[in-house]
């Protein structure tokens, strides 16, 4: 007994090592580069910066609630649909919605922008049927569209693989005691979607609300994320201090989301144990 | 009520597959255009063939793809043996945790926090030009081993502690009988960690851009700084390809599973 | 048994994909680690690069050297600048403008170059030479010369444009494009405004800046070299940008048209440099050399459409671009034209400040943040209704008698 778990404890040794290494020491140095300035002594003035990006952090958390809300209606449905089907039929249809995923996620959204654009595909067609152009790129709407169209799988597949889970013969046993649709659906589906829809969430919000590519591209740069206001800061104004700031924030703000959300959650099951 | 479910989730797909629809229509396209369909032609396959550069970085986002993959499943499923064996209930959850952190964290701060962490040790050093292959392959290993962690490791509960005592217990020195009592059963949480690396590390971008320097670009860097100038359709060839590639790798997938499945549920009646 | 032969066959497969790839791998680091490479850091499109036709002049260069060539590009000045800065890259061979020069050797980052290793210097024009970034031709060499002008789309603008107030236009709203770089978006409403481009006072900086703000919600795009799908598709009307970069436009789009307009516009020349941490002095001075031979000059000319400084370039008979008007305009239209200077270090960040503000205000109504507020209101609410509601049931199945 003792020699395997002395052989096996070292196991994880290397990766601890790499962990302390490549995880820890880069988010300590985020922290550093966060509280101090230039000549290395400690202050807050970074963060003081950060009063007049709150427009960015707002917008930011704007645009991802929204897409994160989007997606969460839009997969819903989809998620139900396909775990209702038989395995055979669940394990293509799963394919399908993976298989955009594997496609490169800039040249996806560049395609949009092909879509969208005034001389694009949408438009082209429009034009053609005599009907008047529609200017859809570079405005917020397109920005939460693209954020909607990379992450949707990334909702769908959570709840579809909770749903999946879901015993028949409850929903059955919830119809023999006299339940409409309604309130199966409320009673039992989404309770034991909970998780899913849990993960679907922060897997779309995260992204959503750190990407810089996305406002770029369909947004013309007209609408600065967070993203971009670090990404700008470390490639352009040669900020780091103020890009590590703005990191910081950004992680913490993530944090909190997602406690929260686990605390929501978990609750959530415990008052599903009745 | 049924038929409109159906109907919502055909328009879904729709949705889903639209520009990847759009990026085959115009690989085709015989004008230079991304917007206005000319006419078809192949021109763009056989510009894409004279791209050395986009070749050149598809090549290395497939070297870099396997090596990452690769360290972080033999350090993955080391570190999930080792995890799993732990006593101290503390360090469990402190390593969980930090596990955990660059599944949660935001890509950017992953990147932009290990650009940090290498320039900073470049300064200390003195070295300059740290950042290439190197600083690349850490960064991609370092967020592909919580997806490999995190795939053992459910495997690795299921398994009766005592089994691997049993072996020794018949004999056997302790790694050999990890690898006959312990790793047969955790495979495919092995494979599907190397997988889900394999592919993370190979469409990854943002932490790529991050750490990456130019003697080394992969696919996803060349993509991007292919979009910030003039576009031409032959990257759409190239995803097109891409695409077609993966479609087959995933039907001859579901192909195999679905035989093996027959095979599966004809033996149990023997 | 069966077990064993099948670890013992994926173990071989495994290794016969790790053993070539480890040794490609290591290939591909050694053609880049050691002598026989150069970093070459320049801007986007501006290198003759085999399409259309062209020399792929790097690919040339390592025919004729055996010196492998990593190219990459930047958008603007400032990018290259804050690269080159985190020493997170080892450059060769750098190309910047003159006020990012000037500001690099004040700075000491660039190396004196030994001009016994570039004869070729001998080409340049003598007008480029003792300019004021770099008086005593020192750390400098010449690639390309330009001025910014105003593009248009002849097709989709009425008039003759001859002022850069077109670009603050309301006809033309979400037609417009504007420059993604600090420097030179506020040059073009300084230039509007009348003020130098090198003013160091604060107040006409906060002037151009509410003259950008002004200009935003009208802007479709702020772009550097994105222009190129966007000009020539038609998806904008208007756009400053530099005029080499026009002419190859106008190949793609016939429509397109420039203007040089009357508050004047900026000059620059783009000159190859040497940073101080190259880890190949040689080898970059061969590249630049290289790019000075009169068949290489003639053909990046050729490409990237941009003047040249180089005399057999602009004596040659065959060089299709020769007295251009929009490359080479006459004496009355360089007139109005002012070179861009490295700004003091106050300025600077007071520019990058202003610029952040532009880049990140706009578009936020009041009702993003009542928006918000609802949703905590909404989250908080569902809280404490869940929590309200488990207590209550909990109290249901413990009873009153309340042991549990």
């Amino acid at each position: 007994m003792n020699k395997s778990s002395i052989g096996a404890r070292l196991a994880a040794a290397p990766y601890l090592v790499w962990s302390v290494l490549f995880v820890v020491a880069p988010l300590l140095m985020v922290v550093y580069y966060a509280f101090t300035d230039d000549s290395g002594n400690f202050t807050f003035l970074n963060f003081a910066q950060l009063g007049s990006y709150s427009d960015v952090f707002v917008r930011s958390i704007w645009f991802s609630l929204i897409a994160t809300v989007v997606c969460l209606v839009l997969a819903y449905p989809v998620a139900y649909l396909i775990a209702m089907r038989h395995e055979r039929t669940q394990r293509v249809l799963v394919m399908l919605i993976m298989l955009p995923m594997w496609m490169n996620f800039l040249l996806r959204t560049y395609s949009w922008m092909a879509i969208l654009e005034d001389t694009g595909v949408i438009n082209s067609i429009l034009s053609k049927l005599g009907l008047s152009p529609v200017h859809m790129i570079n405005t917020p709407g397109a920005v939460i569209l693209g954020m909607v169209y990379n992450y949707l799988p990334y909702m769908i597949l959570p709840i579809y693989s909770v749903l999946a889970k879901l015993e028949r013969s409850m929903i059955e046993a919830a119809q023999d005691l006299g339940a409409n649709r309604w309130q199966v659906f409320t009673r039992i589906i989404l309770p034991h979607s909970m998780p899913g829809i849990a993960s679907g969430l922060t897997m779309v919000f995260v992204p959503s609300v750190s990407t810089f590519y996305i406002s770029q591209k369909l947004g013309g740069g007209k609408f600065d994320l967070i993203g971009d206001t670090i990404e700008r800061q470390f490639q352009t104004s040669y900020n780091y201090h103020l890009g590590a700031a703005i990191s910081f924030v950004l992680m913490v703000l993530i944090l909190v989301c997602m406690a929260a959300l686990n605390k929501f959650a978990a609750d959530d099951e415990g008052g599903l144990l009745i | 009520m049924k038929t409109m479910i159906r109907i919502y989730t055909v328009l879904v797909y729709v949705f889903l597959y639209l520009p990847i629809a759009v990026m085959i229509l115009f690989s085709f396209n015989s004008i230079n255009s991304t917007g206005v369909f000319g006419g078809f032609s192949l021109r763009w396959y056989r510009e894409l063939f004279r791209d050395s550069e986009t070749l050149n970085a598809l090549k290395n986002s497939i070297i870099m793809a396997v090596l990452s993959s690769l360290i972080a499943t033999v350090v993955g499923t080391a570190a999930a043996v080792g995890i799993d064996k732990m006593r101290s209930r503390w360090l469990k959850s402190v390593t969980l945790t930090v596990t955990n952190i660059p599944m949660v964290n935001p890509e950017i701060v992953t990147g932009v926090s290990m650009m940090l962490l290498f320039v900073f040790a470049s300064r200390l050093v003195r070295i300059s030009g740290v950042l290439g292959f190197w600083t690349l392959l850490i960064a991609h290993v370092t967020f592909n081993l919580p997806y490999v962690i995190l795939s053992v490791l459910p495997k690795l509960r299921q398994i009766d502690p005592h089994l691997q005592e049993a072996a020794q217990d018949l004999g056997c020195p302790p790694l050999k009988s990890f690898f006959l009592a312990v790793f047969p059963t955790i495979v495919p949480g092995v494979l599907t960690g190397a997988i889900m690396a394999f592919t993370l590390s190979l469409d990854d971008f943002v932490i790529s851009y991050f750490t990456n320097g130019p003697e080394f670009q992969t696919l996803p860097i060349r993509i991007f700084s292919m979009t910030k100038k003039r576009v031409t359709p032959d990257i759409y060839s190239l995803s097109t390809m891409l695409f077609a590639a993966i479609l087959l790798l995933l039907i001859i997938i579901n192909v195999l599973q679905a035989q093996s499945e027959k095979q599966q549920s004809k033996k149990k009646y023997y | 048994m069966k077990r064993r032969f099948a670890c013992t066959l994926v173990f071989t497969l495994l290794a016969s994909f790790v053993i070539p790839l480890l040794v490609l791998s290591a290939e591909a680091q050694d053609e880049t680690v050691g002598s026989g490479y150069i970093n070459v850091f320049n801007w986007g499109e501006y290198i003759a690069d085999g399409s259309d036709g062209s020399i792929n002049v790097n690919e040339e260069f390592t025919r004729r050297t055996g010196i492998k060539v990593n190219y990459s590009n930047f958008a603007s000045n400032e990018d290259m600048y804050a690269k080159l800065k985190s020493g997170g890259v080892a450059y060769d061979v750098i190309i910047p403008s003159d006020y990012m020069i000037a500001r690099l050797i004040e700075e000491g980052l660039l190396q004196k170059l030994d001009f016994s290793n570039i004869p070729n210097y001998s080409y340049i024009l003598d007008e480029y030479k003792n300019i004021y970034f770099d008086p005593n031709n020192e750390y400098s060499v010449p690639y390309a010369v330009g001025m910014v002008g105003l593009i248009y789309n002849t097709k989709m603008v009425d008039e003759t444009p001859d002022s850069w107030s077109i670009l603050w236009d309301e006809k033309y709203a979400n037609k417009i494009l504007m420059f993604n770089n600090p420097r030179d978006a506020f040059a073009i409403a300084q230039f509007l405004l009348g003020m130098s481009v090198n003013t160091t006072n604060p107040e006409d900086w906060d002037r151009a800046a509410e003259k950008l703000k002004e200009q935003k919600p009208l802007v479709q795009s702020y772009v550097m070299d994105e222009i190129y799908n966007k000009m020539e598709s038609g998806e904008a009307a208007l756009a400053p940008y530099y005029a080499g970069d026009f002419l190859s436009m106008q190949q793609n789009n016939p429509d397109l048209a420039l203007v040089y307009p009357k508050e004047g516009t900026n000059i620059f020349v783009d000159s190859m440099c040497i940073p101080v941490t190259a880890q190949n002095k040689k080898a970059a001075e061969m590249y630049i050399n290289f790019l000075l031979e009169p068949e290489i000059a003639l053909a990046n000319a050729e490409y990237i459409c941009y003047a040249s400084p180089h005399k057999a370039v602009v004596e040659n008979p065959e060089y299709s671009l020769a007295g251009n008007e929009v490359i080479y305009p006459p004496e009355e239209a360089k007139a109005n034209t002012e070179y861009f200077h490295n700004l003091p270090k106050e300025t600077l960040e007071y520019m990058t400040q202003k610029w952040n503000e532009l880049k990140i205000g706009g578009s936020n109504n009041i009702s993003i943040y009542i928006g918000l507020v609802v949703v905590v209101v909404v989250v908080v609410a569902a809280f404490v209704i869940r929590t309200i509601r488990k207590k209550r049931q909990n109290a249901y199945i413990d009873g009153p008698a309340g042991d549990k």
